[in-house]
């Protein structure tokens, strides 16, 4: 029986090989940050503030240093002397001080070191802060609040995406629909919890740290600290989710490196579920204005979208996602802004898919309204206005394949039955409803640097310091290595998540793969052209004389392709080399020679998505299935059918793996998430597992993934489109169509509960 | 997590005379620990001595027993054994199934049917020290729950001290079946009904129950009656499983050739102890059961529902709710 795990490879995609790391993973020998041993721990504990603007008067420590093992208490009054590493240079964010100011709540303000665990425990709840406390602004439409133009504060953002005259084609448009949708507060919720742990040999430092950016985070700690960047080394072999919370550097590393310097001890930080969701980032809330406008046969005139993005007081965090919305479809005029509002939160940060997912959302149920309101079929709305050109500067699609997905999905799902009109479909006391939605990713690469040994016995070793965050990245590098080297994958030793390491991006941007393979294949293809020029210029081997250009390297040999071959340990003895070693740095086309050494100093650029020539993104259709109970309104969703196309695809297994769970946190987003805030105080109130929803294995029935055969020659030279962050957009929208679909109900913010559904 | 003294008792004179010790400090039992050590870890609760009752676990105490005044269950039975026990599952499937809708299998083999009924409110204003306002955790402290985020809290039996949700699930089984409880203490053995167990909030909604200090549950009897066998639980939440109910329903039905002979109605999810929704049980009597007669014992038993904003909803859930439970009782094969 086929294994739906590792699907069959079709054109352009590579083996579904099992992931190299899945048995360590799984038996407990995978070593994350914290597991890491260290000699003669101290550990700590933190303690956060329980108002989100004001000031600490006072803080009394009494109690927590008269708890038996506590060693030091760190406070604001003895961490001023650190620098300050702003967010956008290297920190998530500008609150990084332990007071007095209080700007958020959940920020930490006191960090408490004992010999044990408990005894810090203990200690912590002895720390008793007084306060001057002032009201604080929680979120729209809260008091104090203010409000930005993103373009005007965003470095990023200073351009979003116009087009034409929109109002002018929303004025003229036969039919317009004028709609608003909002998206919730979301935390990441990994389940490897915030973690560092520091140890100081003389004046180095090695910070244990589950990190997605182990160089961010090794030079943004050094500025913060005022030392060398290259006396810090950041190790993170193996991160227990990230989903974009560890990919830029938080206060509390730096604050347990000072704590181990002040005790000459390593220390050790896990902190807690709760204090995840104010010590490191989130996705904020959104609001979205859309406006489209269409002619009778359903061909799109103009496109205007507002959206509104909570950030905290001090830092301008914005997504934008009207640069990727704007370019999907051919829209005719565009009209796109955002606002950014200020409030007095954390500073939010990236979250899988950052700004495709609230934006798509909005834009794939408007897409279904519109469809809706023309009388149309929603995939054949979409064909009508599917394009090879965005209507953003006419700039050519690299490659696009949205409608062969649609076609594929909706072939598997059976979307012909579909009966058009909402609320018709019925089996028992369940309405049955189906809807579809886009999802759609940029494909970004960033530059990155490799380092590959070959031995003659075929043995590989691969160093670069990409980051395995469950994504996989052990084994597709391993697997690039294998395939450019002629070697088995079992052969290759990958050693990633470590800063003393080449250096790759940030395991953000679903570059990885396309980043680190093309740095791996630049490199394997150094060692190739010493083996080919070694066996073609020798005076007596087997390939003497013939052209490189006809050879490969296949089982642990020099090959020729009228079969003839030299193994490996005859070229590197005529070499007279023990083993061949290169190094290679990958510069993607669009950026400066100098994109390495900011590399090298933690500052990364990348480019694809919407910018640059051809516009570049990986596309997926997803149609799904929904039962609502017709009395009490639960919300089911029994299948879900999602294909995809994403330029060269290495390993099936891990793509399937990526795009079911991605689809799944769809599921999640739609009808289970939302961390809650009480606007009185600022505060979020389900700050655990148990009250933060997220789907259980109950609520995940069928989840079917068609991968999509596609060739991009354009994209990066491993042919790569990210697909990390492609599956979990759209996903929302389709549910919420779904629903309409089902009940004849449009809910247009998210979650969609089942109270939303009980008025009518 | 403060530190704590740790006894283990053998039996139940010993675990009842170390919980009463004239003078000494605040004590807890510890059965599955599945609430009192999630709550020590918040600093919600601060026993100084912990007194482990599970070496009790092979007495008769931890038995089930079907005998001729009915079903009894004892304290330290885990959830699992009962939800698993197929005497509870076919002669009162209601307990089998409030048993098996409830947390998660984990939780299921390690909670016990005594502690269980005890589990304390999920709301997050009392479950975090850092709010000020709590009427439960700091008598006279206020309730930051009224005007606060209230989505899972009671609109039944609430006060404007509090309005924390009763979580449970079999304590609605036990009230409809008209269980009874029996207790133990150093001062002797007594015998009250379940539905005197919890205290509505009032304005003392730190005190949940009627259990004497050092007080503890034994056993439960359900007595034999001819509507356990037509019985069911329904449980609507936001996800199927590992979860509270927003509104969940008891209901077991004696019927005559269709008409009520007698109903036995509970609600969760909806109020701020287990509820027992005579209203409706009298609404129904004598009736056949139909969406006319089903909405009017729904109707009446929501009567006096007070709904605090964000949990507005559960008025009409809970109604549905117990409209859906009773048509689905009704029509149960037996």
């Amino acid at each position: 029986m086929a294994n739906a795990a590792a699907p069959t490879p079709k054109a352009n995609m590579g083996p579904a090989a099992p992931r190299i790391d899945a048995r360590l993973k799984v038996t407990g020998q995978a070593h994350y940050p914290s597991d890491t041993p260290v000699g003669n721990p101290a550990f700590a504990v933190l303690v956060t503030s329980a108002i989100a603007r004001g000031r600490i008067e006072r803080l009394d420590l009494d109690g927590a240093r008269a708890v038996p093992g506590v060693l030091d208490i760190l406070t604001h009054e003895n961490t001023g002397d650190l620098n300050d590493v702003k967010f956008g240079h290297g920190s998530g964010t500008s609150i990084e001080d332990l007071g007095p100011e209080i700007q958020q709540a959940g920020q930490i303000i006191a960090v408490v070191v004992a010999d044990t665990f408990e005894a810090a425990t203990e200690a912590a709840s002895g720390v008793k802060p007084a306060y001057s406390e002032q009201t604080p602004s929680a979120t729209f439409g809260s008091q104090g609040v203010t409000q930005e133009d993103a373009t005007k504060v965003s470095p990023q953002h200073k351009h979003l995406p116009q087009a034409g005259d929109a109002e002018a084609a929303l004025a003229g448009a036969p039919v317009v629909i004028d709609v608003e949708y909002e998206t919730p507060t979301q935390h990441h919720n990994p389940m490897e919890l915030f973690t560092t742990t520091c140890a100081w040999t003389g004046d180095r430092l090695t910070v244990y740290e589950p990190s997605q950016f182990v160089y961010g985070l090794k030079n943004g700690v050094a500025h913060r600290l005022g030392i060398d960047p290259d006396k810090v080394r950041v190790v993170s072999s193996y991160v227990g989710g990230a989903f974009g919370s560890k990919g830029t550097m938080t206060p509390r590393t730096a604050m347990i490196a000072l704590a181990a310097r002040r005790l000459n001890r390593p220390v050790k930080l896990v902190a807690t579920r709760a204090q995840g969701f104010t010590i490191a980032t989130y996705r904020a809330e959104t609001r979205h204005h859309i406006r489209l406008g269409a002619a009778r046969d359903g061909k799109l005139v103009g496109y205007s979208h507002e959206g509104f993005e909570v950030s905290s007081r001090p830092d301008a965090y914005v997504v934008a996602g009207v640069e990727d919305s704007a370019q999907i479809y051919a829209f005719g005029a565009v009209a796109t802004k955002v606002n950014i509002v200020h409030a007095d939160r954390n500073t939010p940060g990236y979250m899988r898919s950052p700004p495709v997912v609230p934006y798509i959302y909005a834009l794939e149920s408007a897409m279904d309204e519109m469809a809706q309101k023309l009388g149309m079929d929603p995939i054949e709305f979409r064909r009508v206005n599917d394009t090879m050109t965005s209507p953003i500067g006419n700039r050519p699609y690299s490659s696009r394949s949205l409608m062969t997905c649609y076609d594929q999905a909706a072939a598997a799902f059976g979307w012909k039955d579909r009966n058009p009109q909402p609320g018709s479909t019925r089996d028992g006391d369940w309405l049955v409803g189906y809807g579809c939605a886009t999802a759609v990713y940029p494909t970004h690469t960033g530059p990155a640097a490799a380092r590959v040994r070959l031995k003659p016995n075929g043995e590989a070793r691969v160093q670069i310091a990409a980051h395995e965050i469950g994504n996989g990245a052990y084994t597709v590098i391993g697997q690039m290595a294998a395939e450019r080297l002629g070697i088995d994958l079992a052969s290759v030793t990958v050693e990633i998540g470590d800063s003393r390491l080449p250096p790759a991006p940030v395991a953000g941007g679903s570059n990885t793969t396309a980043s680190s393979c093309s740095a791996v294949l630049k490199t394997c293809d150094l060692i190739r052209a010493r083996l080919f020029h070694a066996a073609v210029t020798a005076n007596d081997g087997p390939l003497a004389g013939r052209s490189a250009d006809d050879l490969t390297l296949r089982d642990v040999q020099i090959a020729a392709n009228d079969g003839t071959g030299e193994s490996f340990a005859d070229v590197f003895k005529r070499m007279g080399v023990a083993i061949i070693e290169e190094y290679a740095e990958f510069v993607p086309n669009g950026l400066k020679p100098q994109a390495i050494a900011d590399l090298y100093a933690g500052k990364l650029a990348m480019v694809g998505g919407s910018h640059g020539e051809k516009v570049m993104y990986a596309m997926g259709a997803e149609l799904v299935e929904v039962r609502v109970h017709a009395l009490t309104r639960e919300i089911r969703v029994p299948r879900i059918v999602g294909a995809f196309a994403a330029g060269r695809l290495m390993n099936t297994r891990t793509v399937h793996s990526q795009l079911m769970g991605g689809m799944i946190w769809g599921i999640s987003s739609a009808l289970h998430e939302a961390t809650e805030i009480d606007p009185r105080y600022a505060r979020y109130v389900n700050d655990n597992l148990a009250d933060y929803m997220i789907p259980v294995n109950a609520d995940v029935d069928q989840v079917q993934v068609i991968l999509v055969s596609e060739v991009d020659h354009d994209v990066n030279p491993a042919g790569v489109k990210g697909l990390g962050e492609l599956a979990n957009v759209g996903t929302a929208a389709a549910i919420a169509n779904a629903i309409h679909h089902a009940t004849g109900i449009r809910i247009r913010k998210l979650p969609i509960r089942l109270e939303k559904l009980l008025q009518a | 997590m403060r530190p704590f003294v740790y006894e283990r008792v053998g039996d139940w004179a010993a675990a009842t005379q170390a919980a009463g010790r004239l003078g000494s400090a605040p004590a807890s039992y510890l059965a599955g620990g599945t609430t009192l050590v999630d709550l020590m870890r918040l600093e919600v609760m601060r026993p100084e001595r912990v007194i482990d009752i599970n070496a009790l676990h092979d007495s008769r105490y931890g038995r089930i027993e079907f005998g001729q005044n009915g079903l009894r269950l004892g304290a330290l039975v885990r959830m699992a054994d009962a939800a698993d026990h197929p005497g509870v599952q076919r002669h009162c499937p209601v307990i089998a199934q409030a048993l098996q809708l409830a947390a998660s299998a984990q939780i299921r083999n390690m909670a016990s049917l005594g502690g269980n009924v005890l589990q304390r409110t999920r709301c997050t204003y009392f479950r975090d020290v850092s709010y000020a306002a709590c009427n439960k955790r700091n008598p006279g402290s206020g309730c930051a729950a009224l005007a606060g985020v209230n989505r899972m809290h009671a609109v039944l039996g609430g006060s404007d001290h509090c309005i924390a949700t009763y979580a449970g699930d079999f304590a609605q089984a036990l009230i409809a079946l008209g269980a009874s409880v029996d207790l133990i203490s150093a001062d002797g053995a007594r015998t009250i009904p379940f539905a005197k167990l919890h205290r509505q909030p009032g304005d003392t909604p730190d005190q949940e129950t009627t259990l004497r200090p050092g007080e503890l549950i034994v056993s439960f009897t359900v007595p034999a009656a001819p509507w356990t066998r037509r019985s069911l639980y329904l449980k609507v939440r936001d996800r199927q499983s590992y979860e509270f109910a927003l509104a969940s329903a008891a209901v077991a039905l004696d019927l005559d050739d269709g008409a009520v002979r007698e109903a036995r109605i509970a609600l969760g999810g909806v109020s701020t102890v287990p509820w027992r929704a005579a209203e409706a049980e009298a609404a129904l009597r004598g009736k056949t059961i139909n969406d006319q007669t089903a909405m009017a014992a729904a109707d009446a038993a929501f009567a006096g529902a007070q709904g605090r904003g964000h949990n507005d909803f559960k008025i009409e859930l809970g109604k549905r709710t117990l409209r859906r439970a009773l048509r689905q009782a009704a029509a149960l094969e037996i």
